[in-house]
């Protein structure tokens, strides 16, 4: 993947590079297991060039040499245009409102000609985790300090917000991984336990039956009052927060949930966040829809979890071994749409069963661990920071992405880091690895 | 500060942990513990293409092929390929439009996808083939595909050998682990259904891979798992078709059955229904347009009144009372009655046909002569036998006599849904006058074969059977053989090889009853009835019914003295016995022993087949459906003229002409209805409601209203003149 050059391989951490290689490996047979036909000469095809793992084969070799530049780079490179290169991806992200191109009803990519196109929002990831390790290893900041941490928050949101306004909800949800990142440099936990139990509590609204619901929640709120009884004794605002917090727990599950789901999203998005818990979404509820129908659009369709079933079948007919490379039958009856993309985890799981994915997934925990541990030596906040941000993001993108698929998270457009079809994705996490690298090699160095 | 925050690098590690647990575990779930999604994989992917075998023929007992397996073929288009294709021409071969044609093709897209072949015309005509194969070319996404139907060389015996049909849901339901599916084609009756399982032999399978579309792939694992088609096994049956198509032709115009069975192996030789139907009419492409005009018929031609028509036997009957007052011992063959017209011990009046005393003086001479009073006596003496006590028990008695002579039970011939007619329970009978109250009087007229007794053609001559075999018969069935008989086989056809022996009456008793019966052919009511060469036993009947005239009916069997074809004849309202029944029964006979019918009878064959001996109420109901028919057309073209006709006043309302030339063809159209139907009340209502609508115009176009005035000014006119 890079040159044997001494003095470019100087520090490199050689496990990572392995675990990068292996996995775009892997990534390339994925896409050749979903493109394969009997009776083809695939070897031809490969050489053509046409087919997806020839072209994914293309990107490898691209993002080889984009990685080799980095590492021969120079390491105080990145703190100097972290900022700039942030402000360069939220103007590019910008410009395309205005010049971008509309890609399966996205306005959120930038034709760049010979029928590549660049998805800005996908490189600002990079940019973001650059700016936001410079804005955390400033000398003088004090991240204890709500106005700091409130600029760091404002930095990740940026992007996500103008992400959500190109309507690529995934990749906005992306940023949110930054928040732990942020975490680990002394935000306060309760953000992210209130965030989770706020999580569950929508889960929990949408599988449990609201009535029964409600009752738990109160009983839990008595049970709760009981065992601290005496503290409320003595401190009276103890009941009133317990109080306060059963309330807003019982509103939002009555209220705001519903409403969010009639009213802010639109039906196709209620329906996959529906059907990813196993429940199908009347559309004829939605706001969206009413409205749809009003103008006289389209009548609303019947709710398809055609997704989720097909890419469940294809990872539970695997079974324990797998059906074997090429034998999958929903991958070579193309059942599961997206398979080469989003989906891609489907092949993997039919021909190489649980056995396999199981595996596959230990080789990414690897790698995540590997991350941390490479954050935790270094000497620099930057260095550590940017660490934490590009295990984040790529522990956010594996596990949506594989809940989505195994039917534990809605379907949203979020790529399988290193294995998924697509230059974009393919060379954003090659340049966030790599940067990494570059950092770590120079893990002795205190960079600002 | 980093420092500060070092323990939380393991909490994030907890919680990627964490995730990747859940994740296994939903994996594990998944794929382990759950095999529905196996299931579901090999449902979406492996189509399974069934490779029909070809039906097993059945033969008759000269192992002529009563029906055949032929090729018909499939107009099949698979939409998405369809472009480019001619469809004017297309439409104009098939005599379709090109609104159908793109109705129809919406409806396969929509039923069945647009990239999958589907059936766009089925069961295509011979010369439709030949045209459409020559012009193929035009047809790009149109293909011919071929499958197998049946067709019958000698065009008869149809409610015999049944039909093939595509099965239904109902059917699917009934036969679910007969592993039959949608589109596939069954016996639905005759000896199509109950031979089913024999004749349509094993369907192979060929597994293929399908994508997303439904689009073959290849095939699943090399055909591994594929299995061939068997093809079904032939049956060979002892109809003989040359009689069968004689019976047929004798029957033609009347209602009534005939049924010929060979009383030494219970083969079945010829068995017909009339009114009877063309067997070709009910397959390929000729069923849809039969089978709905079929089923409504009044005269209920796929009805095999054979084995379902239930009539009295009348004299026909009265052999078989002598045998079991014989068998009884209440009578010896000279036991002799002594009747002068009439029998009156009962209070109420037999008749009989003859006054001259000593016409029954003994059993020989009763039969010959059908006494009346005579085997109403020896009813009664069964019935009163003191031996039993008192009359219900003895009616018990003879009625166990009656269904071990196969009346009133089924029989169990291998068709599907034979009716067991009726011999009365003594349930009947206390219902009708009271527990006990009845006796041998009540009941007398059962003893010559009326009251409540019925039975089927079938059982007639099947007691024929049992008189001509001097006591024992075989099932009536059809099936002799099957071709490579199986165990499955031997067990079903164990039933129609095993003698049962009904009585064990001595020779002497039989033959009393043999030559009562050949002087009924000789001297007694059958004595106009010859079969040349042949010698043989018969009984008349003239059945009286509460349809109508009486049924005419002929028993018989022959030769006298080595039985090998017992007939049982009967024609519905025609009145004599010996009239119409008769002389069909000893064609059947004739044509089966000589193999060929007399040439100078063969004028007589013409005649009888020419007879229209259907009931009037039946013929008025055909011209009845005729009319309706006819004046259906007309108002059908009505309403396309008055459609065309708001057509063109909405495109152009200037032009006048148009718009005056119809309603004058309506009115005149209404004119030839009336004259159609002058006294057809059926249709009546119909005509205010049109003449209704025909106002509306008025108001709405006061010129061709105006014009209708003059056409009916015009007519009155005509009329008067």
């Amino acid at each position: 993947m890079s040159t044997r050059n001494s003095f470019v391989s100087k520090g490199v951490d050689w496990t990572i590079v392995t675990l990068y290689a292996i996995l775009v490996v892997i990534g390339i047979l994925c896409i050749f297991m979903v493109e394969y036909r009997t009776g083809t000469n695939w070897l031809q095809l490969f050489l053509g060039g046409k087919t997806n793992y020839s072209k994914q084969l293309i990107f490898a070799g691209a993002c080889a040499l984009i990685a080799t530049f980095i590492l021969l780079a120079d390491s105080k490179l990145f703190t100097a245009f972290a900022n700039l290169t942030y402000v360069f991806g939220i103007l590019l992200m910008i410009a395309t409102f205005v010049i971008g191109k509309d890609i399966k009803g996205s306005k959120s990519w930038i034709a760049l000609g010979g029928g590549f196109n660049l998805q800005p929002a996908e490189l600002c990831k990079i940019f973001t985790a650059l700016a936001l390790a410079k804005y955390m290893s400033m000398q003088n900041l004090d991240f204890t300090k709500k106005r700091s941490q409130l600029i760091a928050v404002g930095i990740v949101l940026l992007p996500a917000l103008l992400s959500r306004l190109q309507h690529e909800t995934g990749l906005a949800l992306v940023y949110l991984s930054f928040f732990i990142a942020m975490y680990r440099e002394g935000l306060p936990a309760e953000i992210l336990v209130i965030g989770i139990s706020f999580g569950a509590l929508v889960v929990a609204t949408l599988t449990v039956d609201p009535n029964t619901l409600a009752i738990t929640l109160t009983i839990i709120a008595a049970i709760l009052l009981y065992v601290l009884r005496r503290q409320i004794k003595r401190n009276s605002k103890l009941l009133m927060i317990i109080i306060a917090t059963w309330a807003i727990c019982v509103g939002i599950q009555r209220f705001a949930v519903p409403y969010i789901f009639n009213n802010v999203f639109e039906c196709y998005q209620s329906q996959r966040i529906y059907s990813a818990v196993g429940k199908d979404y009347d559309c004829n509820q939605n706001k969206h829809n009413k409205s749809e129908i009003a103008a006289g659009a389209k009548a609303s369709f019947k709710p398809d979890d055609y997704n989720v079933r097909q890419s469940k079948i294809a990872i539970g007919s695997g079974g324990f071994k797998g059906r074997g490379f090429l034998k999958g039958t929903q991958t070579r009856g193309k059942y599961v749409p997206a398979q080469h993309t989003d989906f891609i985890f489907t092949s993997l799981g039919e021909a190489f069963g649980f056995l396999g994915c199981a595996t596959f997934l230990l080789i990414y925990l690897f790698l995540l661990f590997r991350i941390v541990n490479i954050a935790e030596r270094q000497r620099s906040t930057f260095s550590r920071v940017y660490a934490y941000s590009v295990a984040s993001i790529l522990f956010f993108h594996i596990t949506v992405n594989v809940c989505m698929t195994i039917g534990l998270f809605p379907i949203i457009g979020i790529a399988l880091p290193l294995i998924s079809y697509g230059g974009s994705s393919l060379l954003t996490f090659t340049v966030l690895i790599f940067i990494l690298l570059r950092l770590d090699a120079d893990r002795q160095m205190v960079l600002r | 500060m980093s420092v500060f925050n070092q323990s939380r690098s393991r909490v994030v590690q907890i919680i990627f942990t964490l995730i990747f647990v859940v994740i296994l575990i939903q994996l594990i779930n998944l794929q382990i513990f759950s095999s529905k999604y196996k299931l579901a994989a090999e449902n979406n992917a492996i189509y399974r293409k069934i490779i029909y075998p070809d039906r097993g023929i059945i033969f008759d007992r000269k192992k002529k092929a009563m029906l055949e397996n032929t090729i018909s073929y499939d107009l099949v288009v698979t939409p998405v390929e369809s472009k480019g294709t001619d469809t004017l021409s297309l439409c104009a071969l098939l005599n379709i439009d090109t609104v159908e044609y793109k109705r129809r093709m919406r409806e396969i897209v929509f039923k069945y996808t647009a990239v999958k072949p589907s059936v766009f015309e089925g069961l295509l005509t011979q010369e439709l083939y030949a045209k459409l194969y020559e012009n193929m070319y035009k047809f790009p996404g149109f293909n011919l595909t071929d499958r197998s139907v049946r067709t019958y060389p000698f065009n008869t015996g149809a409610q015999v050998l049944g039909y093939i049909a595509e099965v239904d849901t109902s059917f699917l339901r009934r036969h679910k682990e007969d592993g039959y599916e949608m589109g596939d084609y069954a016996g639905m009756n005759g000896l199509e259904r109950t031979y089913e399982k024999v004749l349509m032999g094993e369907r192979g399978i060929k597994r293929f891979v399908r994508d997303n579309k439904s689009r073959i792939q290849g095939a699943y694992e090399n055909g591994m798992f594929d299995t061939s088609a068997v093809a079904g096994r032939n049956l060979y049956t002892s109809v003989d078709v040359e009689v069968q198509q004689l019976a047929e032709k004798l029957l033609a115009n009347k209602i009534g059955s005939a049924v010929a069975i060979n009383p030494k192996t219970g083969g079945i030789i010829a068995m017909v229904s009339s009114p009877n139907y063309n067997p070709n009419d009910l397959t390929g492409s000729a069923r849809r347009k039969n089978l709905g005009r079929m089923l409504l018929d009044t005269a209920r031609p796929m009805f095999n009144r054979a084995i379902k028509g239930q009539y009295p036997p009348g004299s026909t009957f009265k052999p078989l009372g002598a045998v079991i007052a014989l068998d009884e011992g209440l009578i010896t063959p000279n036991y002799g009655y002594t009747c002068y017209g009439s029998y009156s011990n009962c209070g109420v009046v037999v008749k009989c046909e003859h006054k001259n005393a000593g016409h029954a003086a003994s059993l020989r001479l009763a039969l010959a002569n059908s006494c009346n009073s005579y085997f109403s006596q020896v009813f009664r003496m069964a019935i009163d036998n003191p031996e039993y006590h008192n009359s219900t028990l003895g009616y018990l008695k003879w009625k166990e006599y009656m269904n071990k002579f196969g009346m009133g039970t089924t029989l169990d011939v291998d068709l599907p849904s034979e009716n067991k007619a009726s011999v009365p329970d003594t349930a009947v009978y206390n219902k009708a006058y009271g527990k006990n109250r009845w006796n041998s009087c009540t009941i007398l007229t059962l003893g010559i074969g009326q009251d409540k007794m019925t039975a089927t053609p079938m059982q007639l001559a099947n007691m024929m059977c049992i008189i001509a075999n001097k006591g024992f018969y075989y099932t009536p069935h059809f099936v002799d053989s099957i071709e490579h008989e199986q165990k499955d086989d031997t067990l079903f056809l164990a039933k129609y090889r095993r003698k049962h022996s009904v009585i064990h009456t001595s020779d002497t008793v039989f033959r009393a009853v043999h030559d009562g019966m050949h002087d009924v052919t000789v001297y007694g009511t059958a004595s106009e009835i010859k079969v040349p060469g042949v010698e043989y036993c018969a009984k008349t009947g003239t059945a009286q019914n509460p349809h109508g005239k009486n049924h005419s009916l002929f028993v018989c069997f022959a030769p006298k003295d080595n039985p090998t074809i017992a007939v049982a004849v009967i024609v519905e309202n025609a009145g004599f016995g010996a009239t119409w029944a008769g002389p069909i029964g000893a064609f059947i006979m004739e044509k089966y022993l000589n193999d060929t019918i007399a040439s100078d009878r063969l004028s007589e064959v013409e005649r009888i087949s020419k007879a229209d001996l259907i009931p009037v109420a039946i013929k008025d109901w055909y011209v009845k459906k005729e009319n309706q028919r006819q004046a259906k057309l007309i108002l059908e073209a009505e309403a396309a003229k008055a459609e065309m006709n708001a057509e063109s006043k909405q495109s152009n309302s200037e032009e006048e002409e148009n718009s005056e030339k119809i309603p004058l063809g309506t009115e005149k159209d209404k004119e030839q209805l009336e004259l159609i139907l002058p006294d057809n009340k059926n249709i009546k209502p119909l005509l205010p409601q049109n003449k209704k609508d025909s106002s509306k115009k008025k108001n709405t176009n006061t010129t061709s209203a105006l014009l209708i005035d003059d056409h009916k000014k015009w007519l009155a006119k005509k009329s008067k003149a």
